[in-house]
């Protein structure tokens, strides 16, 4: 499912405009980078929650030359899935 | 940041009263936990991809009593990061 796609789908489940739900999804997927880019995290119930990982220093390679190159510690955004995700996406196991 | 903040937000950007925004706000969820639910891959440019992976069963061992124990097959959510949330995660402050 693609953004377009989302935005389709919500607007005719709840009768809003494109133009409407457009704004929607843009400030609830906005909101969270912003909130991550000041550093606090955002959990939703039901779906999981966003957090930073910090990520160490550390010395890599370039895959393509070999040569060792120093990478910056940095910080990258982390999903986890709730209780209630995780169990949804892994009902279906079982049926494999 | 909770959900409550995130609807006030969608309230006043999209001009919206609360009950519309948070009726939109839990539809958005929703579905993507409908897509998710169904194995199909949600993909919101920018933003990220969640995705739905297919985990082997492997051994693993109990961190409390140091146990192995077979940890089975399943199916987990995996989120990659797009480009512009990366980059906002990392300026400097």
């Amino acid at each position: 499912m693609t953004k377009a796609e989302l935005v389709e789908k919500v607007a005719s489940q709840i009768n809003l405009t494109k133009k409407q739900t457009e704004v929607v999804v843009n400030t609830v997927f906005q909101s969270i980078t912003e909130s991550l880019g000041e550093g606090k995290k955002v959990e939703l119930r039901g779906f999981g929650s966003f957090r930073i990982r910090e990520r160490n220093a550390r010395t890599g390679r370039n895959p393509k030359s070999g040569d060792t190159v120093e990478v910056p510690a940095k910080r990258v955004p982390f999903f986890k899935a709730g209780k209630e995700l995780r169990e949804l996406v892994d009902g279906e196991s079982e049926t494999e | 940041m909770t959900k409550q903040d995130i609807i006030n937000r969608v309230c006043n950007k999209a001009d919206l009263s609360r009950a519309k925004a948070e009726e939109a706000v839990e539809t958005v969820i929703e579905l993507i936990k409908e897509s998710l639910g169904a194995g199909e891959p949600v993909i919101l440019r920018r933003f990220g991809t969640f995705q739905v992976r297919a985990k082997t069963k492997r051994m693993g061992r109990n961190p409390k009593t140091g146990e192995e124990a077979e940890i089975t097959a399943r199916r987990v959510v995996r989120f990659k990061s797009g480009k512009h949330f990366k980059s906002a995660v990392n300026e400097e402050d």
